[in-house]
């Protein structure tokens, strides 16, 4: 098991579905092709009203992710936060990142 | 958030205003047992900008892992999944990795043999020679894909071997190109979206302002990562405030993010742009002052926008009339306002026209060289305007280069009218083509215009060598040698990126085995043909003179890499761009000329102006019962650089197959469902896919995928590329001036896929 003070809060309103994250992942724990330590998920185009319509994406951490202990054992960012295009991951102690889900909407904090 | 994180420490170099980076480590240093070497990542395999990168090896000199250098001002650390899987790359078993010959009688058949490089740069010498002197070099042409760090290499090889025909056998050169043509002749440079890209402490730059608006244009810039451009960038200017319109038939992750989504039919931007012009004079809303001092030619706009009112423009362009009006009014209120364009309008028969249009509308709102808005690019080196060792082409070559009579192309242009080379390749006019290279470049699998026509023109051809990284459709069709180039983790290199050029060290980590860099083999091969053209020892000493004007010998730039061109705002009212230092811009009346000397005096409308795309629903209403759903192509996708990586397993994964995406209204109406295997056809040809419903496209309008083949496929079909190239679908026909053809509009039907097929 991962260490459970740690997290990961993703800023999913800006995930713009690059797959970066399950890239980072796959190659960095050499995971194979069909397995995910994350996985973005994609929701929509669909047009609730018109002009209005939801797409977003979502990353999902598996039971693969150990939030790349070897990687934060040296100081380091997880893989997927390091590289996210969108700059929307963070990494952190579950207590300080979960202060930040009053910030804005559209946040989810994974326990891991 | 995370990510974007601010660094100090640019400080001037003392090299003519070049700045640097500092680094808080050197450029090679130990991590544990592992080796880490900072770099770029650039071609091969292809990309469009080039990051800075981390690669880390172990004790043997293998390829660990690359991780984005946090340290950068461009990527900032990050990465997009293809660089991110380079290792899988450099491993592949697919890669071909010594040089290979194989009989002309054999083109086409998987009979290869490999030889020493000593043996295939002496045959291909010998073979390219025996072509010059017996019909004459421009009888032997040059081609280059889309690696912007091959092509200024490729045509010094051409100016070595004294031939002045170079194409991309792509019609209408419709990439980059036309805007490239269109923008210096219209207002004397190239101009980009300015995303605070010139300055290391990027957006907190204090002389830089974060776009009120940015315009989208025929793009989805967060997949497609254009010429110098981090497409990401625009996702951290929308977290400072910058609100978005994005103008795409698409519904883009960015379009459902913006303030107006413009579902424009493909083809009618020009029409769209002449009407939100109209709407902005009509309403005093354009720039008096910039109009006034910069500007040439805006009465003959405007009275020509008069012809575009909005009611009439909204049908043209399937978008309605408020939108359109509502989009003016917020470029024109907007200070600043800049603009993200797409090749979905230098891929029309009207690219001219339609990017003078376009641009216009940030030219008259004062958008030009302020910040966050329009600025124009900077260069070390313009490595795509076939300049660099022109002057070594024998005097009276350029009169012999295969252009048709495109009179602007032949003035302002060093390369040919690939459509002029496909006509050559066909009627032997005006000469009989003999050979060619071809770098970096898999023109029946991508680029190409109807494939077939020029796999039959080129396989009259005598000799040819492919110059790539692994076995292509190309190569295996019409090959006689196979020169195997490596990737960049192998080979040293010189990253200038395009736009705001930066000079970045590429460095080399490990062993390419018998594999060379396309510069290398460049270098030996240029060597021979004329050793003044290519006097270098090695390719860094070649580089190290690329870089003469900012001072850096190669192996300092690795130290400090990369190095940034000196940069400011307003430079038309400081005498800086150009040539002989007057103020105001590059072109003949020294004015943004929206009315263009340039274009008059070759015969075209020197005004923007709109011309329906043909075939389509309102030229061609009879093609519409047989053919009545509009197909746009070549959308980029996450996982591939136009026709590579398709070898590649990780990358494959993400988008296994060329998918058709399409309305569920439309795919019901064909009755084909999700998932299946379909046949696009129009008048000139057809091409598989896998359909893909969905509300991503309006009714009435589908997009395909473009430069599919199957690496797993039998070399002898071709890798099914005939089957797979969407390309079959359309011609080689550019607009009037010789730019521009309709890659991205035409007319289909779909159908099935038989049993048997």
């Amino acid at each position: 098991m991962a260490n459970s003070e740690y997290g990961l809060l993703i800023d999913y309103h800006w995930c713009t579905g690059c797959k970066s994250c399950e890239m980072a992942c796959s190659v960095e724990h050499d995971i194979p092709i069909g397995q995910f330590g994350i996985r973005v998920d994609q929701f929509g185009p669909w047009e609730n009203a018109p002009d209005d319509w939801t797409y977003f994406f979502m990353p999902v951490p598996t039971d693969q992710c150990d939030l790349c202990a070897e990687r934060t054992a040296k100081g380091k960012k997880p893989t997927c936060v390091h590289h996210c295009q969108a700059a929307c991951m963070e990494y952190g102690k579950i207590e300080d990142l979960a202060k930040k889900l009053t910030d804005h909407p559209k946040q989810v904090l994974y326990a891991l | 958030m995370t990510g974007y994180e601010k660094r100090e420490g640019a400080r001037m170099s003392g090299n003519s205003g070049y700045r640097e980076l500092e680094h808080s480590k050197p450029w090679q240093y130990e991590e544990g047992e592992l080796t880490v070497t900072r770099s770029k990542a650039w071609t091969a395999p292809g990309c469009h900008i080039g990051c800075d990168i981390k690669l880390y090896t172990d004790k043997d000199g293998k390829l660990v892992r690359v991780e984005g250098d946090e340290e950068s001002p461009y990527n900032h650390g990050r990465l997009c999944a293809r660089c991110l899987d380079i290792k899988e790359v450099v491993n592949s078993p697919k890669r071909v990795l010594h040089p290979m010959i194989r009989n002309r009688e054999d083109r086409g058949k998987d009979k290869w043999r490999q030889v020493s490089w000593d043996e295939a740069l002496d045959y291909t010498y010998d073979n390219m020679m025996e072509i010059k002197e017996k019909y004459g070099a421009e009888t032997f042409f040059f081609t280059h894909g889309t690696g912007r760090d091959v092509m200024q290499y490729a045509d010094r090889l051409m100016y070595a071997y004294g031939s002045p025909n170079m194409t991309g056998l792509f019609s209408g050169l419709s990439c980059y190109v036309p805007r490239i043509a269109g923008m210096s002749c219209t207002a004397g440079s190239l101009y980009i979206a300015d995303c605070s890209q010139a300055w290391f402490d990027r957006y907190d730059n204090p002389e830089y302002k974060v776009p009120e608006v940015m315009v989208i244009w025929g793009n989805n810039p967060i997949v497609a990562n254009a010429d110098g451009f981090f497409g990401h960038w625009v996702v951290d200017l929308m977290k400072r405030g910058m609100k978005i319109i994005v103008i795409d038939p698409r519904m883009t992750w960015l379009a459902a993010r913006s303030e107006l989504h413009l579902r424009v039919r493909p083809g009618t931007d020009a029409a769209l742009a002449l009407a939100m012009i109209n709407i902005i004079v009509q309403e005093d809303l354009y720039d008096h002052d910039f109009v006034d001092r910069w500007c040439y030619g805006f009465d003959e706009l405007a009275e020509r926008a008069k012809d575009f009112p909005v009611e009439k423009v909204a049908e043209i362009c399937w978008v309605p009339a408020e939108k359109i009006t509502a989009a003016a009014r917020m470029i024109a209120n907007a200070k600043p306002a800049t603009l993200q364009w797409g090749v979905a309008i230098d891929q029309t028969r009207e690219a001219m026209g339609t990017g003078q249009a376009v641009t216009a509308i940030f030219e008259i709102t004062g958008n030009i060289e302020v910040p966050g808005g329009l600025i124009a690019n900077t260069q070390i080196l313009d490595v795509m305007g076939g300049q660099w060792g022109r002057e070594f082409l024998p005097e009276g070559m350029d009169d012999k280069r295969i252009v048709g009579n495109y009179q602007l192309m032949k003035t302002a242009m060093t390369s040919c009218s690939d459509d002029e080379v496909i006509r050559c390749l066909e009627t032997d006019q005006p000469y009989k083509l003999h050979g060619a290279w071809l770098q970096a470049h898999n023109p029946l699998a991508c680029m190409s215009a109807d494939p077939k026509r020029v796999l039959e023109g080129m396989k009259k051809l005598d000799f040819i060598v492919v110059v790539d990284l692994f076995m292509t459709p190309t190569a295996m069709a019409l090959a006689d040698v196979f020169l195997p180039v490596c990737t960049f983790p192998e080979r040293d290199g010189l990253s200038l990126i395009c736009g705001i050029q930066q000079a970045g060290a590429m460095n080399q980590v490990c062993d390419p085995g018998d594999t060379k860099s396309d510069m290398e083999i460049n270098l030996l091969l240029g060597k021979r043909f004329n050793p003044e053209c290519w006097p270098w020892e090695t390719v860094q000493d070649m580089f190290t003179e690329v870089l003469q004007d900012s001072g850096y010998k190669y192996d300092e730039l690795r130290e400090v890499s990369p190095v940034y061109v000196p940069f400011e705002y307003h430079r038309h009212e400081k005498g800086l761009l150009r040539s002989d230092g007057q103020v105001g811009f590059e072109t003949p009346t020294g004015r943004i000329e929206l009315w263009c000397n340039i274009y008059n005096m070759f015969g075209l409308d020197p005004l923007p102006y709109f011309k329906e795309p043909e075939p389509g629903p309102n030229s061609t209403p009879e093609m519409c019962e047989e053919y009545p759903l509009v197909l746009t192509t070549g959308a980029r996708r996450w996982n591939s650089f136009h026709s590579e990586h398709r070898q590649i397993p990780r990358l494959r994964a993400m988008h296994p197959e060329p998918v058709l995406d399409i309305h569920p209204d439309d795919a019901s109406k064909f009755g084909v469902k999700q998932g299946e295997w379909v046949w696009v056809e129009n008048y000139l040809g057809r091409a598989k896919c896998k359909v893909n419903e969905t509300f991503e496209m309006p009714a009435g309008i589908a997009s395909a995928d473009h430069a599919w083949w199957h690496p797993e496929g039998d070399p002898e079909k071709l890798y099914d590329v005939f089957d797979l190239a969407i390309n079959n679908l359309v011609p080689f026909n550019p607009g009037p001036s010789g730019f521009g053809a309709n890659y991205k509009s035409t007319l289909v039907k779909v159908y099935k896929v038989g049993e048997d097929e």
